[in-house]
């Protein structure tokens, strides 16, 4: 009992705070996770490992919404999610009630990244194995938003970003081919980055897109994500074919 | 409008039950000899049924200002001496009936709320108007009080109950809608003040506080007015009037109101509604002052004293034997 109460996350001799790092690792163990941010339209991408044949693979949703207009992808640890995103939640119904407004993103993203400092500042608890994605428009103003937050507590937004398993090759691959886009184009940049380090198939991939008219989150369903990655590897197998075309000719 | 007045019996009540603006007001100044003197005054007694209240607590967003959630801790007077970020817990006084007991204290500072305050929106936004005569009974103490209370530049907020009561809540809202400015880097709506301030009152329900107030601003969603009180509750609408003089107030402004008004048609309603008030309710005095909230925020529109207002309404008109001698003269 007398080490209980001295904190697990300390400095190192070298300003490190492993405890932090080693979530950091966990995070990178998780499923690999997309987020991209378009002109009217969120979509975040998640890998889904292969289920079980008797799993009910609805009860093991990766994307989850914490409001109408918010939502949230994760990678690392799944039960610390289940924690931060019910926290998440209870504080976007307690923003209503006392401001009488919806949370805005940037809002939501602060609370959920201060959570995660909390615990890495405080005795006897270990940090949340986690880094999260969060999208989704601001009330009234209406702007599209996509937040990073980690386990150490630092959130950013972004135009478009990957965690998780893989997440520097995607991110490499999101650098050289973002562009700002719309509707269906923001879906499927956000499938062709994933599809990068996941194999192709609607089965191995969960993807939900909010909107803007619409509000709310729509989980694709198989077949449309199958549809999806059809198109993409049709354009690819096009690309492919353009470049090996001329160099026949000649 | 009532003034904080103390009544001077040696009664436990003066000294046991601190007005609230006494509570308020000894977490902000240090002394510290203030805190232990109503440690020390009365016995231990805890209440089950307030440990009921705790747990009722709704989560309230305190990340604003963390002392305005009072931890009504009643019996846990270990806990005073912690430092002066927490209201000061005092120890209930010996009663068998308790709420007989806070009955008796509530009237004895008497939420009368001598004053006349008026607010309606219309096309153009929100006509904020009210008198400035401040009394104790039927001693006028001041006939020059700001009763229009200028939240932040484009909210506005009225007083009507116990002067410093209105005063400090008031700041105090401004403070948390700076903060809220300044962690969301954007404003506060109207609804979102309005219900801060009616939570921070609700939670002091009981324990003598005396606020009749309208917040009236413009924000994303237009224009917005909110009647809030002491009683923690919260009331939207398009037209308000707080105080001993709002009957008076009411008739005028409820037969003359359209919606689609000019501006300076609606600051004629507002002050000849408020003059009326003055003129027949004697609580009511001093200025009519007139505040409009625009879209690019408020501004004073006027400030006339109902005496003179009388004249340029009624003016009077020359007595014949005057007007006799002039015509004598003229010939």
């Amino acid at each position: 009992m007398a080490r209980y109460d001295r904190a697990i996350t300390v400095f190192s001799p070298d300003g490190h705070l492993f405890q932090v790092e080693y979530a950091l690792e966990a995070v990178r163990k998780g499923n690999a996770a997309v987020g991209v941010r378009g002109a009217d339209t969120v979509v975040l991408a998640v890998e889904k490992k292969s289920t079980p044949k008797l799993q009910d693979s609805r009860s093991a949703r990766k994307i989850v919404s914490l409001d109408n207009h918010i939502a949230l992808a994760c990678a690392g640890l799944k039960a610390d999610a289940r924690v931060l995103i019910n926290k998440a939640r209870i504080e976007c119904q307690s923003h209503r009630l006392t401001l009488e407004d919806p949370v805005t993103v940037e809002y939501i993203t602060r609370y959920i990244a201060g959570l995660q400092q909390k615990y890495t500042q405080s005795g006897g608890v270990r940090p949340f194995g986690l880094s999260t994605l969060i999208v989704g428009f601001d009330p009234y103003t209406r702007i599209p938003y996509l937040y990073q937050t980690d386990p150490s507590g630092t959130f950013s937004a972004w135009k478009a970003n990957a965690t998780g398993r893989n997440s520097n090759s995607i991110r490499e691959f999101l650098e050289k081919n973002y562009k700002e886009s719309s509707g269906p184009e923001t879906v499927k940049l956000a499938i062709r980055a994933l599809l990068e380090v996941v194999e192709s198939g609607g089965k191995n991939i969960e993807v939900a897109v909010m909107t803007r008219e619409e509000g709310g989150l729509r989980q694709l369903e198989e077949a449309e994500i199958d549809a999806i990655v059809a198109e993409i590897e049709a354009e690819k197998a096009a690309a492919e074919a353009a470049k090996k075309g001329p160099s026949k000719e000649t | 409008m009532k003034s904080s007045h103390q009544p001077s019996q040696s009664w436990p009540l003066v000294a046991g039950l601190p007005g609230a603006q006494e509570t308020i007001y000894s977490f902000f100044s240090p002394s510290f000899v203030t805190l232990s003197y109503f440690s020390f005054f009365f016995s231990l007694n805890p209440f089950s049924r307030f440990d009921y209240f705790k747990s009722l607590k709704m989560k309230l967003d305190t990340s604003g200002f963390e002392t305005s959630m009072p931890m009504i801790g009643f019996g846990s007077s270990s806990d005073m001496l912690d430092g002066f970020s927490t209201v000061p817990s005092f120890d209930l006084p010996r009663t068998t009936d308790f709420d007989g007991f806070q009955k008796e204290a509530v009237q004895m500072v008497k939420p009368a709320k001598g004053t006349t305050t008026l607010a309606f929106i219309f096309k153009e936004g929100v006509m904020v108007a009210a008198d400035s005569r401040a009394s104790m009974g039927g001693y006028i103490s001041s006939q020059s009080v700001k009763k229009i209370i200028e939240i932040n530049p484009y909210m506005l907020g009225t007083m009507a109950g116990g002067a410093a009561d209105c005063q400090f809540w008031h700041r105090n809202l401004g403070i948390k809608c700076r903060l809220h400015e300044l962690a969301n880097k954007r404003r506060i709506s109207v609804s979102g003040a309005s219900k801060l301030l009616a939570n921070m009152l609700y939670s002091y329900r009981g324990m003598g506080l005396s606020v009749g107030t309208m917040i009236a601003g413009w924000d994303e969603t237009g224009p917005g007015l909110y009647y809030v009180d002491n009683e923690g509750g919260r009331l939207k609408g398009d037209r308000f009037s707080v105080g001993s003089g709002s009957p008076y107030a009411y008739g005028v402004l409820d037969s003359g109101y359209k919606f689609d008004m000019t501006v300076a048609e609606a600051s004629e309603l507002a002050r000849r509604s408020i003059y009326h008030a003055t003129f027949r309710d004697g609580a009511s005095g001093g200025v009519a002052s007139v505040y409009h909230v625009g879209p690019k925020g408020w501004t004073k529109l006027s400030g006339d004293d109902v005496g003179e207002l009388h004249y340029h309404y009624y003016p009077v008109a020359p007595a014949t034997a005057e007007q006799v001698m002039e015509e004598a003269a003229a010939e």
